[in-house]
């Protein structure tokens, strides 16, 4: 993996924005291919999210020829409940930009057949070609997207029941009140995330430091199912020096030597706008794992 | 449903690049709008899956909601209260132009006149949608002739009257007919008004209090019979006395029917009120306060922009004068408060999903740049135009 430390959570979102606007960039996509983008819900990824918008609405990035698949959404909340995944996804970012709305896939939590709106879910990421970049977070329980402690490392999307954690951790979107928090969601499983091509994970503040410990320096556990990513060939975990606070400091130190090189993935930091400029340079591939 | 299908295929317009007043805030959101009416972009993103068919730039401007003008009484030459042969055509002309100081919808208000002009002028002002023709009529406003002898005004004596013993009637006859009529103005303290007030109540037309001497007690009941409204408060009523409040009272009366608002009447140019009490009622009941014109048939025929920008003095006026009151509020007062006033907030004066798409172009100082009707541009100021 490569664990990119930045100071704070601005820099640590920004950070994160650079690299997928070079990811896409560089991928040139176009009418016959789209990037294909996963996305996360949650206060982690909204600073990012800004960033994007910033980079769009200077005319440096475009979301023309990006497909995106969100990880997860509520069972049984209106689709225009403010608390939605729909809703966030629409606030914070979709209506800021000019992805087509036919790009743009999220599980509908209110579906007949909950069941066989995973599948479909799954064909269709199947369809676009693969996820090239899947974005997303870390519970304080250490999951990802809904995959709760005691999920499948090797799971597909499916429903899921919330644990206690997650439906306190939620509760602050819901007036505090616990009764108000969906008990269920659809979501993305930890082999779908798995079959990415490249993966990133956004870690920031203090209550997130331990799931990060059990995430990247303890064994694959299905506890713990951000770990399972230990065995994926590409990811990029982006935090800032709070969610640190529970690692060695010899995991700190050596990967914050490493910026002067990870740094190279960010800068320079490419623009639609000098696209031809950029495609007579031969681009080396990015320096991996 | 058919109309629902038509609209559905209509072009979809995205105004970006503005502040749009939107649950008393002014929001940094675009303004989507289609078959002439506010769309649900969310809606449209994750039902339809469509995009904007055109967007438009609107330079950073304010949107807010076209205005709503329940008190005017004629402008640019035209009286409504005289009863010629083609009154609508007078009623024509003062729409078209009020469309420049950001207005969408009015009531053409008549003042205390003979039966005779009632019954000649009263048919020829129907209820009309507004276009690029002009703003919407909503129905006519009659102030007087059932008003106080004493507090009449500009109104002829003459032509005042109080109600007979079989009062609904006598108004009947009097006015030849209700149709057409959104507001009446009277004075509660002329006997038998309770049960003319009642019936008014029932046909859904608006009962105003205005013109009166009347005291506290008695604007209460005539409240309590259905009144809503108070014709340019401080104007030809009591003044305002700590012992008895008058009509003024209502601002903060307790003995209103729960759930009921009482809305007020303010000509806010500086001189028919003072800007201190203009402050004071404000303070006392923002959510209450409308905006008039109580416009002159002068209006937009004397030198300078003084009655020219009649309307604009009342919006920078109420902004220039009620320190405290913010933007917002001001927009509100003009249209949402109006609208609300005439029960018509679901499609009037304001900018939420399903409303119709009655909105102005507003600068910072709030200068109207741009009016809409339905979605379609009706006015634009010289400088704004290609």
């Amino acid at each position: 993996m490569k664990l990119i430390i930045l100071d704070n959570y601005s820099q640590a979102s920004e950070w994160a924005a650079k690299y997928i606007r070079n990811r896409i960039i560089q991928f040139n996509p176009g009418p016959d291919k789209y990037f294909t983008l996963g996305l996360p819900t949650g206060s982690t990824p909204l600073g990012c999210y800004k960033k994007l918008i910033e980079y769009y609405k200077n005319g440096d990035l475009s979301f023309k020829y990006v497909k995106t698949f969100n990880m997860d959404e509520y069972v049984g909340l209106p689709r225009d409940h403010p608390e939605s995944y729909h809703s966030f996804m629409w606030n914070n970012f979709f209506k800021h930009i000019d992805i087509h709305p036919e790009n743009t896939h999220i599980l509908d939590g209110n579906a007949a057949d909950l069941q066989a709106e995973c599948d479909a879910f799954e064909e269709k990421i199947k369809a676009a070609g693969g996820i090239e970049l899947f974005v997303g977070g870390i519970g304080p329980d250490g999951h990802i997207a809904f995959n709760e402690p005691g999920s499948s490392l090797v799971s597909r999307t499916r429903v899921k029941t919330l644990a206690m954690d997650t439906i306190l951790a939620n509760a602050r979107f819901f007036d505090g009140d616990l009764a108000k928090v969906p008990t269920m969601a659809l979501t993305v499983g930890v082999g779908t995330v798995m079959d990415a091509r490249e993966v990133m994970i956004l870690i920031t503040g203090a209550h997130k430091a331990f799931a990060l410990y059990k995430a990247i320096e303890e064994g694959v556990n299905h506890m713990w199912t951000v770990s399972a990513f230990q065995q994926h060939p590409r990811t990029v975990f982006v935090c800032d020096e709070d969610a640190t606070l529970e690692l060695k400091v010899k995991t700190v130190k050596y990967f914050k030597g490493l910026m002067l090189v990870h740094n190279k993935l960010v800068d320079p930091l490419y623009s639609i706008k000098e696209k031809e400029i950029e495609k007579s340079q031969s681009s080396k591939k990015p320096y991996s794992d | 449903m058919r109309g629902g299908q038509v609209a559905a295929r209509a072009p979809v317009i995205q105004f970006t690049n503005c502040r749009i007043l939107r649950g008393g805030a002014l929001l940094r959101e675009d303004l989507w709008v289609r078959g002439g009416r506010i769309l649900d972009p969310e809606k449209l993103f994750f039902e339809e899956r469509r995009v904007a068919d055109e967007q438009r730039d609107c330079g950073g401007c304010i949107l807010a909601p076209g205005f709503i003008d329940v008190q005017i009484n004629g402008g640019f030459g035209v009286d409504f209260s005289q009863a010629s042969e083609d009154v609508g055509s007078g009623v024509a002309l003062v729409a078209r132009r009020i469309l420049s100081h950001g207005v969408t919808s009015f009531c053409p208000t008549l003042v205390t006149s003979p039966l005779e002009v009632y019954h000649k002028v009263l048919p020829q002002i129907p209820v009309k949608s507004g276009g690029p023709h002009g703003a919407g009529v909503l129905g006519v406003h009659l102030e007087g002739p059932f008003i106080s002898r004493e507090k009449r005004g500009a109104h002829p004596e003459a032509h005042l009257r109080s109600f007979e013993a079989d009062a609904f009637q006598d108004v009947l006859a009097t006015y030849g007919g209700l149709d057409n009529v959104r507001i009446v103005t009277l004075a509660p303290e002329l006997g038998h008004s309770h049960e003319v007030i009642r019936e008014l109540t029932a046909l859904g037309i608006c009962v105003s209090l205005g013109h009166s001497v009347a005291d506290l007690g008695t604007a209460e009941e005539a409240v309590q019979s259905g009144a809503t409204f108070i014709t340019h408060l401080f104007n030809a009523m009591l003044p305002f006395h700590h012992r008895d409040p008058g009509i003024v009272g209502l601002l903060t009366s307790d003995r209103l029917p729960a759930g009921r608002r009482i809305f007020y009447g303010m000509i806010a140019d500086g001189i028919h009120t003072n800007p201190a009490a203009l402050r004071i009622a404000h303070r006392a009941h923002p959510k209450g306060l409308v905006l008039v014109t109580d416009a002159v048939p002068a209006l937009g025929l004397g030198n300078g922009r003084h009655t020219l920008g009649q309307q604009e003095v009342e919006v920078e006026g109420l902004t220039a004068y009620v320190a405290g009151c913010s933007v917002e509020s001001a927009l509100e007062a003009a249209s949402l408060h109006p609208a609300q006033l005439l029960g018509l907030e679901k499609c009037k004066g304001t900018l939420d999903f399903g409303a119709d798409a009655d909105f102005v172009v507003l600068d910072d100082s709030l200068h109207v740049r741009a009016t809409y009707i339905s979605g379609e541009l009706v006015w634009q100021a010289e400088e704004a135009r290609p």
